[in-house]
């Protein structure tokens, strides 16, 4: 009985060894994943959820192996699977912390209260809001990431996010679906 | 010639006769045309007219610009109504751009002048014509025929062999007006430079083949030649098609013309011919108006925007046992929630089907992976590796698995013995698909103006620096030239002064006497 566990025991660590030494060994050369590649699967809202203030910094420090790769809400599940899938890593829930993922959204500024006040063009981090001061500001619908900064930044809280027509994905398929196909 | 085999398909049930029983009739014109702006999704044409505009036949009102750019033209004479969003003839109804027309009843058309020695025209004008006529594919796809035409290829396939069950408009079309169709076939091939040209029919059309075989012997062009392939469905898929006549496969994520072919559609070639030889703008397509749900099933030449609650009546009406309206055949199309949708040139046939023709009823059950779906499919894709990537939301590795090369064929969805929705899978997938990829063009956009945009801050802040800089540096320099002054020449100063005041200036009283 002793001498069968005995025997296992030492075969069980004579398997470790051997596999850990192989793992230091031969493990297999992985090229460094470099920051450009990590910036071209971010969704480029530079919202600064993760809270390194922009896309390409957060890009950096997940190249670097500083952050965590579930910190990007904009970027949704998918983001987080596409990054995981670059990575190696596993992919993992969005952080609350940084935020939840909604639905795609464009600003929407309310021309009737908007003051002129040049306060969320200066906010916006791609450019996507046209208007001259004391004029009335609008946001290019096409041009908005929905990244969210201008929604603070307005001091009479006309801006609004409205979610986009056609971005948002139809129903999942099921029983209820009508299928086409006719029974011959 | 041999014929060759492609991967998987079905024989089904045909169903054809009900329509062919009637020669083709014109549909009479609607008390109001709701001509879609778009009869492709992803083309939407810019309105060129205003409400209230008077409008002819063929006359210019939409236009695509860029490379894939067409028009869009008034089917009938009228006034124009309103420019509005209305449902088309597409999954749920979706609303999408229409030019409304009024028509007069006058149906006064206007004509680009006829092209009648078009063999010795130069290429680009034949090209501008097919634009300028607004010949889009007539197969389905509503693709310009101008942009397919664009590039020299040695092999031009003109597809009749319609394959879907109950649709009969290229068949109708062959057994009336084959000799349109060889004379679209032999322009399409001049302006492709082809030097082979093949005009495809499937075996189950006898008559239409001896049509054909007749036009083309009183109108012979070089390379021509009939082929009759077998009746297996998807054989009329472009793709399928192709590899029937040639053998070879078009690759995954690739055109036809990456092997030197292009594959027109017979209506398409016959629309082509009729704009060049003729100057005729596309402004009608025969559309298959059949199932169990109509009284007299039969094709109709039918104006583009017709409504198709008005196209339904002219077949004369529902039957009681109606139970179900699809724009297109049984297999590709899409059932429509109503039919106050207009045909556009993407609408083929409009199918009414009864109560027993449906299978909905069978509840969906799970997937057994009996691997039936990837037996049938002619892409050569796992249909049920695909539903499982896609239940679990992972578009990524749809993607992998080549969900893109789907022809939406709905043989999966017809084989599955669990009743599973494949194909509305699939195309929600491939919508998805599209979708991320439209939103990672919108990320790589924002990217750029984001870097312009830091850049430009830079920029200003550096010469903001720059001017506060050489503002300082001008301050000082004003400053500059009054030197520290020295305690002698304070001195000096208080001296002068004093020196002054005891010596009165000379000619200060002379100056008072004068």
């Amino acid at each position: 009985m002793f001498a069968a566990l005995l025997t296992l025991v030492l075969v069980g660590a004579a398997f470790a060894l051997a596999l850990r030494c192989a793992e230091r060994r031969l493990r297999a050369a992985r090229a460094p994943v470099t920051a450009d590649a990590i910036d071209a699967l971010l969704p480029q809202t530079q919202c600064g959820q993760c809270g390194y203030g922009g896309c390409r910094p957060y890009a950096e420090a997940l190249a670097r192996g500083e952050a965590d790769l579930n910190r990007c809400p904009p970027g949704g599940m998918a983001g987080v699977r596409a990054l995981a899938n670059l990575l190696g890593r596993a992919p993992k829930p969005i952080d609350p912390a940084c935020g939840r993922e909604k639905p795609p959204a464009v600003a929407l500024i309310d021309e009737d209260v908007c003051i002129g006040c040049t306060k969320c063009i200066q906010a916006c981090p791609v450019d996507a809001i046209v208007g001259a001061s004391r004029l009335m500001h609008t946001v290019v619908g096409d041009l908005c990431t929905g990244c969210e900064l201008c929604v603070p930044a307005c001091p009479v809280d006309c801006i609004a996010m409205a979610p986009v027509e056609g971005r948002t994905p139809p129903p999942r398929p099921g029983a209820a679906a009508r299928t086409q196909v006719a029974a011959s | 010639m041999r014929i060759h085999r492609f991967h998987g398909g079905m024989r089904l049930d045909l169903r054809k006769q009900a329509a062919l029983a009637r020669p083709i009739r014109p549909c009479p014109l609607p008390p109001q045309l709701a001509i879609p702006l778009a009869a492709r999704a992803d083309m939407a044409a810019r309105a060129v007219v205003a409400p209230g505009r008077r409008v002819r036949r063929g006359e210019v009102i939409g236009r695509i610009e860029g490379a894939h750019g067409t028009t869009v033209h008034a089917s009938t004479s009228g006034t124009v109504l309103a420019v509005e969003a209305r449902p088309l003839a597409d999954a749920d109804a979706r609303a999408g751009p229409c030019v409304v027309i009024e028509p007069d009843g006058a149906d006064d058309e206007q004509r680009l002048p006829p092209i009648e020695d078009w063999r010795d025209a130069p290429r680009a004008a034949l090209l501008e014509r097919l634009r300028e006529t607004g010949i889009v594919g007539l197969g389905g796809g509503a693709f310009p025929s101008a942009a397919k035409l664009a590039g020299a290829q040695p092999t031009l396939i003109v597809n009749g062999a319609e394959c879907e069950p109950y649709v009969a408009c290229d068949e109708a079309l062959l057994r009336e007006r084959a000799e349109e169709v060889v004379a679209g076939a032999a322009l399409l091939a001049h302006v492709l430079g082809a030097a082979r040209t093949f005009i495809a029919v499937e075996e189950a059309m006898p008559q239409a083949l001896a049509a054909l075989e007749s036009a083309l012997h009183a109108a012979p062009f070089e390379g021509a030649a009939l082929a009759a392939v077998p009746t297996r469905y998807p054989e009329g898929g472009e793709r399928q098609l192709i590899q029937a006549l040639t053998g070879r496969e078009v690759p995954s994520g690739g055109l036809p013309q990456d092997l030197g072919i292009v594959c027109h559609n017979v209506a398409t070639a016959a629309a082509a011919w009729r704009a060049v030889a003729r100057g005729e703008a596309l402004t009608a397509r025969i559309v298959t108006v059949t199932g169990a749900g109509v009284v007299e099933p039969g094709n109709f030449e039918v104006r583009l925007g017709t409504p198709l609650a008005w196209l339904v009546e002219q077949a004369g009406g529902y039957t009681a046992r109606a139970a179900r309206l699809l724009a297109g055949g049984p297999m590709t199309g899409v059932a429509l929630p109503h039919d106050d949708v207009p045909a556009s040139a993407a609408t083929h046939c409009v199918l009414v089907l009864a109560e027993h023709d449906l299978r909905d009823a069978a509840p969906e059950l799970p997937c057994i992976r009996c691997a039936e779906c990837a037996r049938v499919c002619p892409a050569r894709l796992q249909p049920l590796q695909l539903l499982a990537d896609l239940r679990a939301d992972d578009t990524a590795e749809a993607r992998a698995h080549a969900l893109a090369d789907c022809i939406e064929c709905g043989l999966c969805a017809y084989a599955c013995p669990s009743h599973i929705p494949l194909v509305d899978w699939f195309r929600r997938g491939k919508a998805e698909l599209r979708a991320q990829a439209a939103a990672r063009a919108n990320a790589d956009a924002a990217r750029e103006r984001y870097r312009a945009r830091e850049a430009r801050l830079a920029r200003e802040r550096e010469e903001r620096l720059q001017r506060s800089a050489a503002r300082r540096a001008e301050l000082a320099a004003a400053q500059a030239p009054t030197p520290p002054i020295s305690k002698d020449a304070v001195l000096a100063a208080i001296a002068r002064g004093r020196a002054r005041k005891r010596v009165p200036p000379p000619g200060g009283e002379s100056g008072g006497d004068a």
